[in-house]
């Protein structure tokens, strides 16, 4: 049940080993030459997906084709090779909007990737924030919803507030509640928890957020890759997300917005495209999304982008979630019947997205994840960007294995094969 | 190479009907484990707390969240005893247990050649001749696994901090500010 997210998703992944949705997982694999490798003598099996994702072949193919034949910078020439490349930027920003469920493409400001879209949000909306408001975010926020928070109440006096995560590793909503009053101007907060997979909310929080008048903003970094989004219902005024998590290239994010939110959100970055007239000590900023995209951007990245949506429209994001929950479960089930590791987050595969984070209280995660190095098995070892949810978590660093459409069962019984030779490996 | 060599490699797989891919393609994870490093992982040495302490520093390497406690009881012209602690990987602790095996005894001078005989080491450069590296020869290894000479270098760059800090603190009556990068 993903009501969570506002999208009815049909299908439910279990424990049981094969019963992994409709996707050909090991078919898709063949689509990312990278997959193909052998490290240290053993299939890749890539298990870090929601630090980034591989790239198929179709967006390998679109970033050459527009160096190869398209090269040109976007919106200020009236040659050929100019129209091309600026037709393929502006249809990047039309297939975004509409695979998050944006009406108008206006609504799609381009940035280099989420981080950029939330620090654009935190000092171009947060410009018109002063002492006495206050911002809410949570305890298990990546510090790129952290950080620039923090430097908007260091430069600006606001006041930072954060909702607690419970012990079963999800937001304490009385506690948030709690927080929310006439002087929450902003609630930021992502949709799913790049530590736990805890899948947050939103809809709801946003309600509630809304009620006090304050502006939500919503880390989509983790959930956009991996579940059904709508943003004309999901109730935020900003969802930033990037495309290299989502099969894309590096270097390419978005933050999509209401209209009416974007139109007050200051121009952080001033240069070329994000004008209309410039005189030597004034200038009038361009419209909407131009004016918050100064200079040249990654033109051969949004280029490729839509190939990788096409891998979504072709397999559907509620194919896609029902996949990697259905992983999520199996890799659930075989790490705790291991019976040594501390497995992190909820425990009901409904609630959490496609990755998993655990410690073993004797083999620290980086040894641990040296060790499947050594098997080929790709894992994160580390405070994933979250230090103050490790504190919480009362750890110093986890292992992190996170799934993507080509992970399969296969994958999961590697990652438990190579759990078990590190305890081999390292016992007394 | 005899067994307890600190540059032979670990022979714990043998006959575990295991198989690491370094067995077959020469991959070092047994070069980065060797078994003097594991043996000092899993014994650390140096944990007790000390009578005086006269220096101390704490180290926190931001990309892992390992962190290393270093205290420093000293003598006029040398250390006299020194206590680790801390949470951190493999290489971190065995680091750090080779520290407080080495480090009692040395006068200031002899610490800082012996610190930078180590970088050398992790480096890769060559370490002078006359320098006698003892255990911390096993760490060798790390060498070819540049995102952990971090780890082993934790314990090192927070003894520097220790011992710069009491230096300086007697100097000038100022604490040390800035940290070197290993």
């Amino acid at each position: 049940m993903n009501a969570d997210l506002g999208v009815e998703i049909r299908g439910q992944g279990s424990g049981e080993r094969g019963d992994a949705g409709s996707l050909d997982a090991r078919a898709l694999r063949g689509r990312f030459p990278a997959l193909g490798r052998l490290i240290n003598g053993h299939r890749l099996v890539y298990l870090d997906n929601a630090a980034t994702t591989h790239k198929p072949l179709a967006v390998l193919d679109a970033i050459e084709r527009h160096y190869r034949l398209s090269n040109a910078n976007v919106h200020r020439g009236v040659h050929t090779l100019a129209e091309e490349a600026t037709a393929a930027y502006e249809t990047c920003r039309h297939r975004v909007a509409r695979f998050v469920g944006a009406a108008d493409a206006r609504q799609v400001v381009i940035t280099r990737n989420a981080t950029e879209a939330l620090n654009l949000v935190a000092r171009g909306w947060g410009a018109r924030l002063g002492p006495g408001d206050e911002v809410v975010t949570t305890e298990m926020e990546h510090h790129s919803n952290l950080v620039p928070w923090i430097m908007l109440a260091r430069e600006r006096g606001v006041t930072l507030r954060h909702v607690p995560v419970t012990d079963d590793g999800e937001l304490d909503l009385a506690a948030f509640a709690r927080l929310l009053s006439a002087r929450t101007r902003v609630v930021a907060v992502t949709a799913m928890s790049n530590v736990l997979g805890t899948i947050n909310p939103v809809p709801e929080i946003a309600e509630m957020a809304r009620r006090v008048g304050a502006v939500v903003v919503v880390d989509g970094a983790q959930s956009v890759p991996h579940l059904p989004v709508d943003f004309a219902t999901l109730g935020a005024d900003f969802l930033a997300f990037s495309a290299h998590k989502a099969y894309g290239p590096t270097g390419v994010g978005f933050l999509v917005g209401r209209l009416e939110r974007l139109e007050e959100v200051e121009p952080v970055w001033g240069g070329g495209e994000m004008i209309r007239e410039v005189h030597l000590d004034r200038a009038t900023w361009n419209g909407l999304p131009h004016r918050l995209e100064a200079g040249t951007p990654n033109i051969a990245g949004a280029a490729a982008f839509p190939s990788a949506l096409d891998l979504f429209e072709e397999l559907g994001l509620g194919p896609v979630r029902v996949h990697e929950q259905g992983l999520v479960a199996y890799a659930l089930d075989r790490l705790s019947s291991l019976g040594f590791l501390r497995v992190h987050g909820p425990l009901d595969p409904a609630r959490r997205g496609g990755l998993v984070s655990f410690t073993d209280p004797d083999i620290h995660p980086h040894d641990q994840a040296q060790v499947l190095d050594n098997l080929g098995v790709a894992v994160r070892a580390g405070h994933h960007c979250a230090q103050p949810l490790m504190r919480r978590l009362g750890e110093t660093a986890t292992v992190r294995a996170s799934f993507g459409v080509y992970s399969d069962h296969d994958d999961v019984d590697a990652l438990v094969d190579g759990l078990m030779a590190a305890r081999r490996y390292f016992g007394s | 190479m005899s067994a307890d060599d600190p540059r032979s490699p670990s022979p714990r797989l043998a006959g575990s009907g295991f198989r690491f891919a370094s067995e077959q393609s020469g991959a070092p994870l047994d070069d980065l484990y060797r078994e003097v490093v594991l043996d000092h992982q899993r014994h650390p040495r140096g944990r007790e707390p000390l009578a005086r302490v006269d220096a101390s520093a704490h180290g926190f390497n931001p990309v892992c969240g390992d962190e290393v406690e270093v205290r420093l009881a000293l003598d006029a012209e040398s250390v006299a005893g020194v206590q680790v602690t801390g949470r951190g990987c493999a290489i971190c602790t065995a680091s750090g247990s080779m520290l407080a095996e080495l480090v009692p005894g040395l006068d200031v001078a002899e610490v800082f050649r012996l610190i930078e005989g180590f970088r050398d080491l992790l480096r890769g450069n060559e370490v002078p001749p006359e320098l006698d590296l003892g255990d911390l020869a096993g760490l060798g290894g790390v060498a070819r696994f540049p995102v952990r000479v971090k780890c082993a270098m934790l314990p090192w760059v927070t003894l520097e901090d220790a011992v710069r800090s009491h230096a300086i603190g007697h100097a000038a009556g100022v604490a040390r500010a800035g940290k070197e990068e290993p």
